[in-house]
């Protein structure tokens, strides 16, 4: 394995690890404040036992993100100390600010965790929106720098080296808007939709149990807007890529040659040698149509771009293709939640639309993933866009694999004990002597000493 | 000596973020030290005295050294990149001690009870806590050593293992690691509410007080005969003398307040000496961010970049301070 082949893999495993972890931070947090809020207004234990077991489950993967976020930090210059001498005045900007956003993050985790019975209700609760704002707003600061990447401005380039810099305008990207916005709806409906449908599973097989109940109905309140919303920020997202970054669209499309009415191509096996597309279903000027609202237009095709500038095809176009699928499939079954509750009917006891649900549980997860390929390995052979080849950016430093081989090991390990304490703490039904527990009068006047 | 400059402003706020990172996470990775040397038949109550010391706080705590390296590669590039690349090996290992620390610590808070898995990831959390100081001292070592410089292409040996491995940096390694224990069991025994308890911390405060005593002399010792860059930096700069004799003094209190038993006193010298440790250092190298060549005038990004970094830290001061003291106010009176 090449130095380099070894140093995206590492990173690309960094990343998709804590990115799960990075988009519970931001979801969790306003589940929990729900509950909470609800508990402080209707004073059921139920709401309360949920604002608990779903801040158990956030201190977990809060920790083992704060950890895997600091490894990215440093793999940053670790691995491609280039691209971070060179991007590092344009973006570090964005960078402090999500430095400060994490930090009050984990402050106010810190209280919310631990302050139950050390500060008032109502300044608990207060500290709870305080982590899902500053959770959200550090993860939009970080995107902005992936957004500076894909369409980086804010510089002059002038024989290879970047002059003349306005950090501020590199805040600005033409991608900045439509990314930010993708990505957080993107953590919403995942967070959402994965706690839904745990307790669509369990729902399935205890259908009467109050618990579950309570919490489906809270993670959808959650997941289920913001499913339905992000085909529209998918559609934003298109258009901007069609327009900033071609070779990107081209590979999502699989489109090897510029075309007038490009059709959508739907599933297919895209060959980078013969520039071809098996087992592929095209639907006439869809591409068009989609990417520049003109059943008309002509879309780029890759062969615009020399060959040494194409991303890897066949990983973008298939990464999309899931992307998509997933996020249409988690908008109708939004669609399916809101006509039932605009109907007055129980989700729980719609046994098929639970069994969606239940199926539906990883998918935003997966989603989130692949997009992520299609940004990063769509933008390959670039780190940043046009100016810094990724080959360049890259550390000096031999026997990468030896470092991969060891993080790797490292995030294996780690995301099977986060899956068993995950299960073991929080997904399962609570126990009778739970049940007395939450519903005692003690447990509901005065919230237990610690949250642990 | 040129006027001070915003360079100079923006290295005073990295130095100031480490002097954080060493004066609070330096006690976590502390109490986990103390963690598996826990002894003698209140050997439970000093665990779980240390587990609720740091549950709350250790996140924030650790954010400190984010806010160091993002400032180092936002302000400061060509020395985050020659630090990177040099330094490899021992950050990559720095890593996975803060990792396996990190998450060793939260699973073991959420196992069951008195569990086999309890006690394991209790385990991994207390010696990734001593493991961690002693490399990040290392790194530390290899810097104040002048020894991070651009690769020479003479291999692997000479350019990734040869700058930080050395008696000196281990010496520096081994002294952080005193250090750290030493906060740690300062803190704790202002942290105990039985007064057992707090002697038990009272005596392991006082032997690491010992051991970091004998860890600086040794670095002195070998600066003297390895490193005269920084034994001259150490003996012979007139900016950092004042800071050492302050060092000192607090270095002495620390000790009387821990023998009479007066323990706010002994909880504040220690932070003293930290801090005077720190800045010590820091001054001794300026005006070098690595030295021997590369100052912070030659390392600084654009003035533009500088002056946004300013104003963002000034902002983020104002949210962040506030925070950190109704933390504090809540749990650690």
């Amino acid at each position: 394995m090449s130095d380099l082949f070894a140093a995206r893999s590492q990173m690309a495993i960094s990343l998709a690890f804590h990115i799960l972890f990075a988009v519970v931070g931001i979801g969790m947090p306003l589940l929990m404040v729900v509950a909470e809020r609800r508990w402080l207004a209707t004073k059921d234990p139920i709401d309360l036992e949920l604002a608990k077991r779903w801040s158990k489950g956030t201190a977990i993967l809060f920790a083992v993100g704060a950890v895997s976020g600091t490894v990215l930090s440093f793999e940053l210059g670790l691995l491609w100390p280039g691209f971070m001498e060179l991007a590092g005045p344009l973006i570090g900007l964005p960078f402090s600010l999500e430095g400060f956003a994490f930090f009050t993050e984990a402050i106010f985790l810190g209280i919310y965790l631990y302050g139950w019975d050390r500060i008032p209700p109502r300044a608990h609760l207060l500290a709870g929106v305080m982590v899902a704002v500053s959770g959200a707003v550090s993860g939009i600061f970080v995107v902005l720098v992936n957004a500076w990447m894909n369409a980086p401005t804010g510089f002059e380039l002038v024989n290879g080296a970047i002059t003349n810099i306005d950090p501020i305008k590199a805040l600005q990207s033409p991608a900045a808007f439509q990314q930010t916005l993708h990505m957080t709806l993107a953590a919403y409906a995942a967070t959402g939709f994965a706690v839904a449908g745990i307790h669509a599973l369990l729902l399935l097989r205890e259908p009467m149990n109050t618990f579950h109940r309570r919490a489906l109905a809270i993670a959808l309140l959650v997941g289920a807007p913001a499913a339905l919303l992000q085909p529209i920020s998918g559609d934003i997202s298109a258009r901007n890529v069609a327009r900033y970054q071609p070779a990107k669209l081209a590979a999502m499309e699989a489109l090897f040659e510029t075309r007038r009415s490009a059709p959508l191509l739907l599933g297919g096996w895209p060959d980078m040698e013969t520039r071809t597309v098996r087992y592929g279903i095209e639907i006439p000027a869809g591409l068009s149509l989609l990417a520049a609202h003109d059943p008309d237009a002509e879309i780029a095709g890759l062969d615009q771009f020399p060959r040494e500038d194409w991303p890897h095809v066949p990983t973008v176009h298939v990464a999309f293709q899931v992307m998509v699928g997933l996020g249409t499939a988690m908008a109708l079954v939004a669609l399916w939640v809101i006509w039932t509750v605009a109907r007055r009917r129980q989700i729980a006891e719609h046994p098929l639309l639970l069994k969606a649900l239940a199926v539906c549980a990883p998918f935003g997860f997966i989603a989130i993933e692949a997009g992520w390929t299609v940004t990063e390995v769509g933008r390959q052979p670039w780190v940043v866009h046009g100016v810094l080849r990724t080959a360049d950016a890259v550390t000096p430093m031999p026997g990468l694999t030896y470092t991969l081989a060891g993080f790797t090991l490292l995030y294996v390990l780690l995301g099977i004990v986060v899956v068993w304490m995950l299960y073991s703490q929080i997904i399962k039904s609570p126990r009778d002597q739970d049940w007395h527990r939450i519903y005692s009068p003690a447990a509901a006047t005065r919230p237990a000493t610690e949250a642990r | 000596m040129p006027p001070l400059g915003l360079a100079d402003l923006v290295a005073g706020a990295v130095v100031l973020g480490l002097t954080a990172y060493v004066l609070l996470a330096g006690a976590d990775f502390g109490g986990g030290v103390w963690d598996l040397f826990a002894s003698g038949p209140r050997r439970e109550h000093q665990r779980s005295l240390i587990a609720h010391a740091i549950a709350p706080v250790w996140e924030a705590n650790h954010v400190w050294l984010i806010l160091v390296i993002v400032l180092l590669f936002t302000c400061f590039p060509p020395a985050f990149s020659r630090l990177t690349i040099a330094l490899h090996v021992p950050l990559s290992l720095v890593l996975l001690g803060i990792v396996l620390r990190g998450s060793a610590f939260i699973f073991r808070s959420y196992a069951p009870e008195y569990s086999t898995e309890q006690r394991s990831w209790g385990r991994v959390f207390a010696i990734a806590s001593l493991v961690t100081p002693v490399l990040l001292g290392v790194a530390l070592g290899a810097i104040a050593a002048g020894q991070v410089n651009r690769p020479s292409g003479r291999g692997f040996v000479e350019d990734y293992l040869a700058p930080w491995a050395s008696p000196f940096t281990a010496s520096v390694g081994a002294f952080t690691l005193a250090l750290f224990a030493f906060l740690a069991a300062v803190y704790l025994t202002v942290e105990s509410r039985e007064s057992d308890l707090q002697e038990d911390f009272r005596k392991r405060a006082l032997a690491a007080g010992g051991a970091v005593f004998v860890t600086a002399f040794l670095t002195l010792l070998l600066a003297w005969r390895e490193s005269p860059l920084v034994w001259h930096g150490l003996t012979a700069s007139a900016r950092a003398i004042p800071v050492h004799l302050v060092t000192g003094t607090a270095a002495i209190l620390a000790f009387w307040g821990l023998w009479s038993r007066r323990y706010r006193v002994a909880r504040v010298a220690p932070a003293a000496q930290v801090v005077g440790i720190v800045w010590g250092w820091a001054l001794a190298q300026y005006p070098y961010i690595l030295p021997p060549t590369l100052t912070l005038q030659d390392a600084a990004a654009p003035h533009i970049t500088l002056k946004l970094v300013s104003i963002g830290l000034g902002v983020g001061a104002v949210v962040l301070l506030p925070s950190l003291w109704y933390l504090f106010r809540v749990f650690k009176r």
